[in-house]
């Protein structure tokens, strides 16, 4: 149970970790200090492996072993990292998530569907170990990671080499005393021994339960034991250290390297608790050393103990630290660095403040947030019509406590709906791996910019908002950004820019896509229109018009279609998709310059402020972020614009769009709107104030019907219509009032 | 006889070795503890065996280890401590 428990955290952080390989891995190339992304990734793929070594998934530490050894040439600078080893690496990230979901759904092991991917990409990792070519790590790794390729031949080929090693030298020894806290900090030191079998074969082993106490004073969950390891393996002393990296501070680790010299076996002898002649005779017994190197080391280390005038036998409870300590071959800085910064994690995530931010926030279900946002919506119909019985009853006591209520709703209300907000940042970041792969695809070099990443969005726009996205990304590296020969011809930089960009602007969100590349080619548009059918060749477009079509099905002028766009479907759907969630989209373009496309979307979708409105007595909602202003007009026939403050003003009649048979009011009114650059006024009866507005999707039998996006309850239990500005300012801007269903 | 079923793991090392150090001090001669029905162990677990059998040795009395399941006997051969409790390693025929 509390295994499960430690899995599932495996697989969390492994995730973040191969997050941060990735983005490591896609910012290489523009990083300056390439050093500290190499150690991000190499950190990445060791704590992956360290972790998967202690739940024992070992085709998990197999494959990020041969990728942490590319990683170790990589750091050596014996490896470059080029674009060739990032593809490679990140193929290799995909595979490592792949595995890791295998894990989440039960499979601990290997199968012959993964081994299909994980054996061609390890045969590419060692070409790199081996093109790596460094002298000795090198032609360890290489061994070790044959060596750790979970199949049964290479196993035995080991034991052979072990038996075949007849001299006990040949051997590295390691001697372990783990501290007292080892197994109650979930480490068990038996999953460091299995893992280090995983790197060779152990010859022997001796575990020493010397330090046991009488049962009165044991307590069962501290670690007593020590362990002395004779171990055959290939592999470098810095993997083997890498072992025991995560009780690196909690254990005493000596580990001797083959051919050790015998003053390291008196020096491990003479440090270690146990009495020395029972500790040799183990060290003999597990096959470090053989008797008469024993002898040897005793008597080198009685004559230590004599020169330093202690007589006879050595006490065992002096120990004789710092003296000559082997750390000239113990202690590699690297390994240092890394084990302490796993170590300084591992203790901010126990530390009190770890705790404390993890409990700052809590997952919620989208669901029960729905849930609750489908409520706040209903308390706010409800308190509207409390609101209007308590002006009605005329009651000064009531009417001053429904509108206290009120101002509460709308604090429930904005803090409701902020639960929702999440940054646009974590979908922006998405596409660096689009961009690289694209990139990658079509040839070109292309590097992505993001900004206004801290900008906020209703959590289900940023869902729907995706793929629209990631279609006009597309296009425009596709489309948009020229061949590198073309750039050069045209003085631009060969290397072309895609940038992402959000910002709020009245009410709504927008989000730019925008290229450096060879713009929209205006005539060309307009010619294909034209054979399509779509317009009349006499016809006179403004170039926001002309570019508009591209968002007609089955449009596309692109001379060859790639397998990524061009063939005349998705900048339609990108279209619906972005109106079905009450946007617009907008193309601005020059020739050779550029291309940028503003998608703004609403803020939520569920309950906005709004203006009321009404025609005789027909009542409209407008969304009060699009109100600029409201002027009084007195109307002057059949004019579609009017002078403010000295500008052209368009406008349109409610009156007329919706065919209301009213009597006019001797007065009228201009409500100003505003969306994105265009503003137009709306000509209506009555101005009725503010009210919140609970959005309330129009059936299927609406879906035709132009300049309404919704409706919504009033207190008084009416229905009024959501006016749909952005088609109603298209309508006032046009020059002929008809536009073709979006 | 004593059985010893489930995990011998950290999670219950407490547990086992006030049970053992019970049945030590309730029975006298020689104790018996029945392996085959244990999942799972881990060095905590054999820390407590090996407790119980220094304790048993400091009462001069013997405790014997039986019908070893295959978890504990790769513990055993992972840790070489087969000889520390002198018993043979039987596999029981119950799989674990």
């Amino acid at each position: 149970m509390n295994l499960d428990a430690a899995l599932k955290t495996f697989i969390v952080e492994s995730r973040e970790m191969l997050v941060d390989m990735e983005n490591a891995l896609l910012t290489i190339e523009q990083t300056p200090d390439r050093d500290e992304s190499v150690n991000a990734i190499f950190r990445a793929a060791h704590t992956i492996k360290g972790s998967a070594g202690l739940f024992g998934l070992d085709h998990i530490v197999a494959f990020t072993h041969v990728v942490e050894s590319v990683l170790d040439h990589v750091r050596d600078g014996h490896l470059e990292i080029d674009d060739e080893l990032v593809v490679l690496l990140l193929s290799s990230g995909d595979h490592l998530g792949t595995l890791i979901t295998a894990i989440e759904e039960g499979q601990m092991s290997a199968s012959e569907a993964l081994d299909g991917v994980t054996v061609p990409l390890l045969a590419q990792l060692r070409t790199y170990v081996q093109r790596a070519g460094g002298p000795a790590l090198a032609d360890a790794s290489i061994t070790v990671s044959t060596a750790v390729a979970t199949t049964r031949e290479d196993d035995a080929r080991l034991e052979r080499i072990a038996r075949d090693g007849t001299d006990p030298r040949s051997h590295w020894h390691i001697s372990l005393r783990f501290g007292p806290n080892v197994l109650r900090n979930g480490m068990d030191p038996l999953s460091f021994i299995r893992y280090l079998g995983r790197l060779g074969k152990i010859v022997g082993i001796a575990t020493l339960p010397d330090a046991l106490p009488p049962a009165a004073q044991m307590d069962s969950e501290s670690c007593y034991l020590g362990f002395e390891i004779a171990f055959s393996s290939s592999a470098s002393k810095s993997t083997i250290e890498g072992v025991f990296e995560f009780v690196r501070d909690d254990a005493r680790i000596r580990i001797i390297p083959p051919e050790g010299r015998l003053q390291e076996y008196a020096d491990l002898i003479r440090e270690l608790p146990e009495q020395d002649i029972r500790l040799g005779e183990i060290l003999v017994h597990c096959g470090s050393i053989t008797q008469h190197e024993l002898e040897e080391a005793l008597s080198i280390q009685q004559n230590a103990l004599a020169d330093a005038q202690t007589a006879g036998q050595a006490d065992p409870e002096v120990p004789m630290l710092g003296k000559i300590l082997i750390d000239q071959q113990v202690v590699e800085p690297q390994l240092v660095d890394a084990a302490l910064e796993k170590q300084k994690r591992i203790i901010e995530k126990k530390s009190g403040d770890g705790k404390a931010q993890e409990n700052k926030t809590v997952r919620v279900d989208a669901d029960k947030l729905d849930q609750l946002i489908n409520l706040v919506g209903e308390l706010i119909i409800e308190g509207a019509t409390s609101s209007l019985l308590a002006r009605q009853s005329g009651n000064p006591q009531l009417e001053e406590s429904t509108s206290r209520l009120s101002g509460l709703v709308q604090q429930v209300r904005d803090s409701a709906l902020q639960l929702r907000m999440v940054k646009i940042g974590g979908t922006f970041s998405r596409f660096n791996r689009v961009v690289h792969d694209v990139a990658r695809e079509l040839g070109k070099d292309i590097v992505l910019r993001l900004s206004g990443e801290d900008t906020e969005l209703d959590k289900t726009v940023v869902e729907r908002i995706g793929d629209p996205l990631t279609h006009l990304v597309r296009n425009s590296m596709d489309h948009g950004i020229e061949p590198v020969e073309r750039r050069l011809a045209l003085g631009k930089p060969a290397r072309g820019t895609v940038s992402l960009n959000a910002y709020h602007d009245s009410g709504s969100i927008v989000i730019e896509v925008g290229d450096d590349g060879g713009g929209l080619r205006r005539d060309k548009i307009f010619a294909k229109a034209v054979e399509r059918g779509l317009i009349d060749p006499g016809r006179v477009l403004t170039d926001s018009e002309v570019y508009a079509l591209i968002f007609e099905p089955g449009f596309s002028t692109a001379d060859t279609v790639t397998n990524l766009s061009g063939r005349g479907v998705g900048m339609d759907v990108v279209k619906r998709n972005i109106t079905a969630l009450r946007g617009s989209v907008d193309i601005q373009s020059v020739e050779n310059v550029g291309t940028t496309v503003t998608v703004r979307l609403p803020l939520t979708l569920a309950i906005i402020n709004g203006f009321q409105v009404s025609v005789g007595g027909s009542v409209f909602v407008i969304p009060l972020d699009m109100v600029e202003e409201c002027v009084a007009y007195s109307d002057e026939g059949e004019s579609h614009y009017t002078n403010l403050r000295g500008e052209v003003l368009p406008f349109v009649r409610l009156r007329e769009i919706f065919d209301l048979q009213e009597p006019l009011p001797s007065r009228q009114n201009i409500v100003v709107v505003r969306h994105g650059r265009q503003k137009a006024g709306i000509v209506v009866d009555a101005l009725n104030g503010e009210l919140q507005t609970v959005i309330k999707p129009l059936g299927k039998v609406f879906q035709r019907v132009r300049a309404i996006s919704g409706s919504t309850i009033l207190g008084s239990g009416d229905v009024a219509l959501i006016l749909d500005v952005p088609a109603l300012l298209q309508e006032a801007t046009e020059e002929v009032p008809s536009i073709p269903d979006p | 006889m004593l059985h010893i079923a489930g995990e011998l793991t950290i999670y219950r090392a407490a547990e086992l070795k006030e049970l053992l150090l019970q049945a030590l001090g309730q029975s006298s001669g020689d104790l018996e503890i029945d392996l085959s029905g244990v999942t799972e162990m881990d060095v905590a677990g054999l820390q407590v065996l090996m407790m119980a059998k220094q304790a048993a040795q400091a009462l001069q009395r013997n405790l014997h280890l039986m019908n070893h399941s295959p978890s504990v006997v790769e513990v055993f051969e992972i840790l070489n401590v087969t000889a520390f409790f002198g018993d043979p390693l039987v596999i029981s025929e119950s799989p674990a």
